[in-house]
């Protein structure tokens, strides 16, 4: 694997052992005081955020360290990309430098492919840097769909005939588009659940079911993935509630539509798991009290997304080069 | 150069010749086991002292058979677990992506004990020496120790085994393979020359 761009590149065998990788770290770093592998020694990971970020840099960095790769944070805010570099030029700067993996978070739906398509070019003689797609618009972020995997494989036992539900504004969401390719590569069954409003053109093509009412739904599921309504990307005329922008009227009707209330936990199955991609919104998509039930498995998401972000690490740098 | 054949009495036979039938496996494991009461003067006090860590993946099970055999033989049951140390390889950059293994230290750990690390065979001493730096990451034994079904020889590091089931004489071209029923099916131990007769980094 030289990249990790879109879950739509990951076939099931890959996908599992990208999960069973990320289970040995877990394995072989439990009950250590030392939380150091020497696995990447002398690699460097470079992180190039432009967007604002804590969970994803942080554990990409953290999964580095621990992994003894030299891991360099770059954020658009404070580099050169402020003095109005393009993105090209920054990525050949990472790559002529000496970076060994490039993982980008961008605003731009497609930033990762191009930076990958250029990390071919005949200056680095075809070797440039790994390219992890940390996020790019609205489009995908593998990285967090397998970890939500993770969480779904230990709490589940397996993810295979799962029923997983996906509710909220789906359209501005990379999250939901990369684990509905994961989950259903993975033999889930995947039920998308959002206001007509927030729904991408061509959702209908997607290896999903796709439905408007949530109650309906919320019996026959093993899990619940809440999504966070992203405000910030929406875009058209102000609506009653302005920066809602017509998308829905008002915080308090889309949470008494799409809000993981604790009535609405209770009609969920006693086994089933409820995550959410953070940063949470309480009160909007998540009840508090949902939040901090023993049900949620939100900390346990940000704690495999490290363990998953190291297996991503070992399959794209520790082998023989291809 | 004629090819250090060894005397196998048949053709070269594709299947390869046997080394240890699934008896001599029984056996050499139960012996393994005498030597480690012995050498380590294991008794009921001395079980909370021993660790025996498998290499997995055929390491493991060894380790597992060698921990009951000591069991029925003195009534008291060593720590058993396996390490796995992949990342801890000094070969990782010249093959493709390995895949892990399990790591499962047995409860307690491994600081102040004996550890005896366990696998199917010694060749170079690389696995082992992996094994040596994973260790020293999860704790500090008291000592350790090394238990192999059988050394074949070719070590490239000062390394060696404290319990050897056979010592077999191979040239590098061969390969000795061992198969244990918790993995292939069936015990054996096979030497077969290997077709893609490449001396670097032949099998293990």
């Amino acid at each position: 694997m030289k990249h990790l761009l879109s879950t739509a590149d990951l076939d099931a065998a890959t996908a599992t052992s990208l999960l069973d990788t990320a289970d040995r770290l877990r394995q072989a770093l439990l009950g250590r005081e030392v939380h150091k592998l020497p696995t990447l020694r002398g690699r460097t990971v470079v992180t190039l955020f432009y967007e604002d970020s804590t969970r994803t840099r942080v554990s990409f960095e953290i999964a580095g360290k621990w992994m003894s790769a030299d891991t360099i944070n770059v954020s658009a805010k404070g580099s050169s990309v402020a003095k109005g570099e393009s993105l090209r030029d920054t990525a050949a700067t990472l790559a002529a430098a000496g970076a060994d993996c490039v993982i980008i978070r961008h605003p731009s739906s497609g930033a990762a492919h191009r930076v990958a398509a250029w990390s071919k070019g005949d200056a680095l003689d075809g070797r440039g840097p790994s390219v992890v797609n940390a996020g790019d618009g609205t489009h995908e972020h593998p990285t967090q769909a397998l970890l939500d995997a993770a969480t779904l494989r230990d709490r589940l036992g397996s993810i295979a005939g799962k029923r997983i539900g996906i509710v909220g504004d789906v359209l501005h969401s990379r999250v939901a588009r990369s684990n509905v390719t994961l989950l259903a590569t993975l033999g889930a069954e995947v039920t998308l659940v959002a206001p007509p409003t927030l729904l991408p053109v061509g959702v209908g093509d997607w290896p999903c079911r796709v439905r408007h009412h949530l109650d309906a739904e919320l019996p026959g599921w093993d899990a619940v993935m809440m999504l966070r309504v992203q405000a910030e990307r929406f875009a058209g005329p102000a609506g009653p509630e302005g920066r809602f922008r017509g998308f829905f009227p008002s915080a308090r009707e889309y949470a008494i539509g799409y809000g993981l209330s604790d009535r609405r936990l209770s009609m969920l199955p006693g086994h089933s798991v409820v995550l959410h991609p953070g940063p949470m919104v309480r009160g909007m998509e998540i009840a508090p009290a949902v939040a901090d039930s023993p049900r949620a498995a939100v900390l346990q998401q940000v704690r495999n997304g490290v363990h998953v972000r190291m297996a991503v690490l070992y399959h794209l740098l520790a082998g023989a080069p291809q | 150069m004629a090819s250090p054949r060894r005397a196998r009495g048949d053709q070269a036979d594709p299947a390869g010749t046997e080394l240890l039938s699934a008896s001599d496996v029984a056996r050499t494991v139960a012996r393994i086991a005498h030597q480690i009461i012995e050498k380590t003067s294991f008794d009921a006090g001395a079980a909370t002292r021993v660790v025996l860590l498998g290499l997995p993946t055929r390491g493991a099970p060894l380790a597992r058979r060698l921990g009951a055999a000591i069991s029925d033989f003195t009534g008291a049951a060593p720590g058993v677990g396996t390490l796995d140390a992949t990342l801890y390889r000094d070969d990782l950059r010249r093959r493709p992506t390995r895949s892990l293994e399990p790591t499962a230290l047995p409860e307690g750990g491994i600081d102040d004990r004996l550890v005896i690390l366990v696998d199917d065979v010694l060749f170079s001493g690389r696995t082992v020496r992996a094994a040596l730096d994973a260790l020293r990451d999860h704790g500090r034994p008291r000592a350790v120790q090394l238990a192999v079904l059988v050394d074949r020889g070719h070590r490239e590091l000062p390394i060696r085994a404290d319990y050897v089931g056979k010592n077999v004489p191979t040239s590098r071209a061969e390969q000795v393979e061992v198969l244990l029923t918790e993995v292939d099916g069936r015990d054996t131990v096979l030497l077969r020359r290997d077709p893609g007769a490449d001396t670097a980094g032949a099998a293990r």
